[in-house]
């Protein structure tokens, strides 16, 4: 664990016993739990090297409970680590030893439901999934859909923001979400956003998405749902090359076309995935490429026959297209699979998130396969082609000594190159702790401290969600000081105005 | 609707930028940041300020249309933008337009950093979102004299706080934009607009629900209540875009939806986009009347009009009717607590000085939430160099 966190504050940690019972104050009964034992599911999220049980779980079930906590919490200098179904892959809701994790599990229902507006009113702990299911019966769906959608909540999809492979066309979850109610750290509880497509003032509501649970805990959330597509198809395309399956992706989206989804496989992701699920990928291949349509289905038939002929163009060794929906599953069942069954080619796997320009993908490719040399550990590739989103997974053992700093150090260069590239850090899992001190390699210190600004707006004592995001963190009366540019005003006898 | 400003500066690049804003810092000076101008009549006079234009940072940095993304200096004039696009058969997606000629002014000024900062989007915005949405990234100069930047050039990006939100919108009270990168997408093949005439509003929002909750995939829908075009009868406006088998199926399904209803014809292509520029930018509507923006929730739009007692002549309902544009001298609180009641917010985008010196421009926000805003703005500007008292 190379990652360090913040020193726990030795004065907190001894009033322990005091701080819950002020919590059990304020949420009775099973709502704090303060048992080894019981805390130790806590520990970790979805990135599973980093584990630190936290000093406290506390589960509100009403928002009066969430501003009275955080209103305890600012006024007794306690941090506090929101958390949703802890599905994050970056670490951005890793417990402190020092602070109380504030689960919002029991935030787990629909609230309304208006389709002629098309909108729904959840509570954050509704899963992903779950929203689709309440809205699916009418014909209407959620789109956002990340691969944890079974699993993982809408209060922690609106703090990752999170994608999916559907994004391409529908937009991250900052694009479908229309409001929240958040409660401040000091408990206020405001709403930002609502029921109009236009925010009618500073858009508060876009930095709350994806500020990965620094800036308030959200207690309401307002999503768009679309109707459902009439029909999906999807496309299976094999290529000799890395480039030629680059240019077709290029090719599509320069005749016009913005598919529902397009993913990409390199040869050791189309090898574990097959061997997996066997559905009948093609081994021969350098690429494969995975392209769903979705609408109507004049539309996929059109566009169908508009990506045969482009693939065809671009050298494609083998184009199939799904018949039914039997296939179309089955062309993604090994793309779905891709990381458990990357999981079986060796005991450990990392998997990393940033987004490149698409058209340097060979390259990045080709310097990937010379780190994987350097650092002598194996990596396989999955992709979201469409939008420049890679996910290598690095394999590794974490039993051998060295070689999860090893795993991490090859990850780190990865990112770096996704950033000279002309790309960043992550594309849909968030910085957290993962990539926190990887941040100076995309931002300067003045656009940092920009982004810390805003935080110092809505948390000044920095008590939410600490040592996530931020490398340094520095107090907001210090940042709230001007400084002079390199010791000296441009032109500091002149006076301008 | 003149007003006297004292002074102008014009920046030829984001250094000298950089320099007028931290001696304008230093000096406590209050600066008004401007485009091309086209919505400098939005908001109170600002007379003692000086205009800081951002015209001199123009020109395109880069363009490729396969990754769908452009990189453009925020003072090039937003018709060049569009029109470079169009070569390629690409677009802005979020539909910006040019608010001149809604104050008697020629098209052509508006910049793509004025559109930005102002959150402009047209009908387009009821699928495809909003300037918000499309601002991938950019560079800028706080009001700390400071240069910085947001974001990133590439579309999927979770990379810190999302500030490319903030700054769409702000209407320059947070930075001094100096580049930005936006997200752009093909042009649809045909574009196709299908009419309903003669329905009152609330059938027209009915259908607007009906159509927009079907596979029809409407990408904007507006009713016009009174539309000269058609001999003052009111129409409701469907557009279908995409590919044309795509269309003439969804066409089909219209059809359906509308038991028939639509207009056989409908307007094609270069006839559908001038309808929807009409809707866009509503010069159709009263000119000499003040005129607001009301977003609202979409269901409420029927009870709205009835109870402000609308003439058809008034008033256009776009974004199925979360969007009203309204040309009326009702009075500002009348048209705010209608709005409120419909669960949204009214900007008054047109009123002579008189008006606007007592009737703030942009809808006002919950204290909290207005401390919360005054919080942000000030972490950016904490000088208050942007608060010019426009807003």
């Amino acid at each position: 664990m190379s990652i360090v966190m913040p020193e726990p504050d030795s004065g907190v940690l001894a009033r322990r016993t005091q701080i819950v019972a002020a919590l059990r104050a304020i949420v009775p009964g099973e709502g704090v739990i303060d048992d080894a034992d019981e805390l130790r599911p806590y520990e970790s999220d979805g990135l599973t090297a980093y584990r630190q049980p936290p000093m406290v779980v506390v589960l509100p079930e009403t928002v009066e409970q969430v501003s009275a906590v955080l209103a305890w919490c600012q006024a007794e200098g306690i941090k506090v680590v929101p958390r949703g179904a802890g599905t994050s892959l970056s670490g951005g809701a890793l417990p402190l030893a020092d602070a109380v994790l504030l689960g919002m599990a029991r935030f787990n229902r629909v609230l309304s439901i208006d389709y002629d507006e098309r909108v729904a009113v959840v509570q954050p702990g509704v899963t992903n999934l779950a929203v689709t299911r309440a809205v699916e019966d009418r014909g209407f769906y959620y789109a956002p859909d990340p691969s944890s959608q079974i699993a993982c909540t809408i209060g922690g999809n609106v703090a990752e923001n999170s994608g999916g492979v559907h994004c391409l066309k529908y937009g991250l979850t900052t694009n479908n979400v229309l409001g929240v109610q958040l409660v401040l750290m000091d408990g206020q509880v405001i709403r930002l956003g609502g029921r109009t497509l236009d925010a009618g003032g500073l858009d508060l509501l876009g930095v709350v998405v994806g500020s990965e649970g620094l800036l308030g805990v959200v207690t309401e959330v307002t999503v768009r749902i679309l109707p459902k597509p009439d029909t999906a198809r999807a496309l299976l395309i094999g290529f000799s090359t890395v480039e030629g399956a680059g240019q077709c992706v290029a090719d599509v989206i320069g005749a016009g076309i913005i598919p529902a989804g397009m993913e990409m496989m390199d040869r050791p992701a189309i090898h574990a995935a097959e061997a997996f699920v066997n559905v009948g990928y093609p081994l021969d291949v350098d690429a494969l490429l995975i392209v769903e349509l979705d609408g109507p289905a004049s539309e996929c038939d059109y566009l169908v026959g508009e990506i045969e002929r482009i693939a065809q163009a671009n050298g494609a060794v083998s184009v199939r297209t799904s018949r039914d929906e039997a296939e179309r599953m089955a062309f993604w069942a090994g793309r779905k699979a891709a990381f458990p069954a990357v999981g079986r080619l060796a005991p450990d796997y990392y998997c990393m998130d940033g987004t490149i320009p698409r058209r340097r993908l060979p390259e990045v490719l080709e310097r990937m396969e010379a780190l994987s040399q350097h650092y002598g550990l194996g990596v396989a590739n999955v992709f979201h082609a469409g939008d420049g989103n890679l996910h290598p997974l690095i394999l590794y053992d974490a039993n051998r000594p060295g070689e999860l700093a090893r795993a991490e150090d090859f990850g780190n260069d990865i990112l770096r190159l996704c950033v000279e590239v002309g790309g960043v850090l992550t594309g849909e899992h968030g910085v957290g702790v993962e990539k926190r001190d990887l941040m100076p390699e995309m931002f300067a210190e003045a656009d940092l401290q920009h982004q810390q600004r805003v935080k110092c707006a809505f948390d000044p004592d920095l008590l939410l969600n600490p040592g996530k995001v931020f490398p340094t963190l520095h107090r907001c009366a210090e940042l709230g000081r001007m400084h002079v540019h390199h010791g000296q005003l441009p032109h500091p006898d002149l006076p301008r105005f | 609707m003149t007003q006297t400003l004292t002074e102008t500066l014009r920046p030829a690049s984001p250094a000298e930028l950089r320099d007028i804003l931290a001696d304008a810092a230093r000096d406590g000076a209050k600066l008004a940041l401007r485009g091309g101008g086209s919505k400098r009549h939005i908001g109170r006079a600002e007379p003692a300020a000086t205009v800081l234009s951002l015209g001199g940072l123009s020109g395109v940095v880069d363009y490729d249309p396969a990754e769908l993304v452009l990189t453009v200096r925020a003072g090039t004039p937003l018709a060049e933008i569009e029109a470079l696009l169009a070569e390629r058969n690409q677009m802005l997606a979020f539909a910006p337009f040019d608010h001149a000629p809604l104050f008697g002014e020629p098209a052509g000024a508006a910049t793509i950093g004025g559109v930005i900062a102002a959150g402009v989007a047209g009908p387009l915005r009821l699928m495809a979102g909003s300037a918000r949405d499309h601002l991938l990234g950019f560079h800028a100069v706080s009001g700390r004299g400071e240069a910085f930047i947001g974001g990133a050039k590439v579309v999927k990006n979770v990379t810190g706080y999302d500030l490319p939100k903030l700054m769409a919108g702000s209407w320059g009270r947070l930075a001094a934009l100096t580049e930005l990168t936006v997200k752009v997408l093909p042009r649809p093949a045909l574009r196709l607009t299908r009419l309903v005439r003669g329905l009152a509003p609330a059938e027209a929002v009915a259908l607007m629900a009906r159509v927009m909750g079907s596979a029809a995939e409407v990408s904007a829908a507006a009713h016009v209540p009174a539309s000269a075009a058609h001999g003052g009868a009111p129409v409701t406006a469907l557009l279908l875009s995409g590919f044309p088998p795509s269309v003439a199926s969804r066409a089909r399904l219209l059809d359906d939806l509308t038991g028939g209803a639509c207009d056989a014809a409908g307007l094609e292509n270069a006839e559908s986009d001038a309808f929807w520029q009409a809707v866009a930018c509503p010069v159709a509507l009263p000119a000499d009347l003040p005129l607001w923006r009301l977003a609202i929730a979409s269901g409420k739009a029927a009870a709205l009009i009835a109870e402000l007692g609308l003439a058809p002549s008034a008033y256009l309902l776009d974004w199925a009717g979360g969007l009203v544009w309204l040309a009326s001298d009702l009075p500002a609180e009348t048209v705010r607590a209608a709005a409120a009641a419909a669960q949204g917010h009214a900007t008054l985008v047109r009123a002579g000085e008189a008006m606007r010196e007592t009737v703030p421009a942009l809808p006002p926000r919950e204290p909290a939430v207005a401390a919360l805003e005054e919080r942000v703005r000030r972490a950016f500007d904490p000088a208050g160099l942007f608060e010019t008292g426009r807003f």
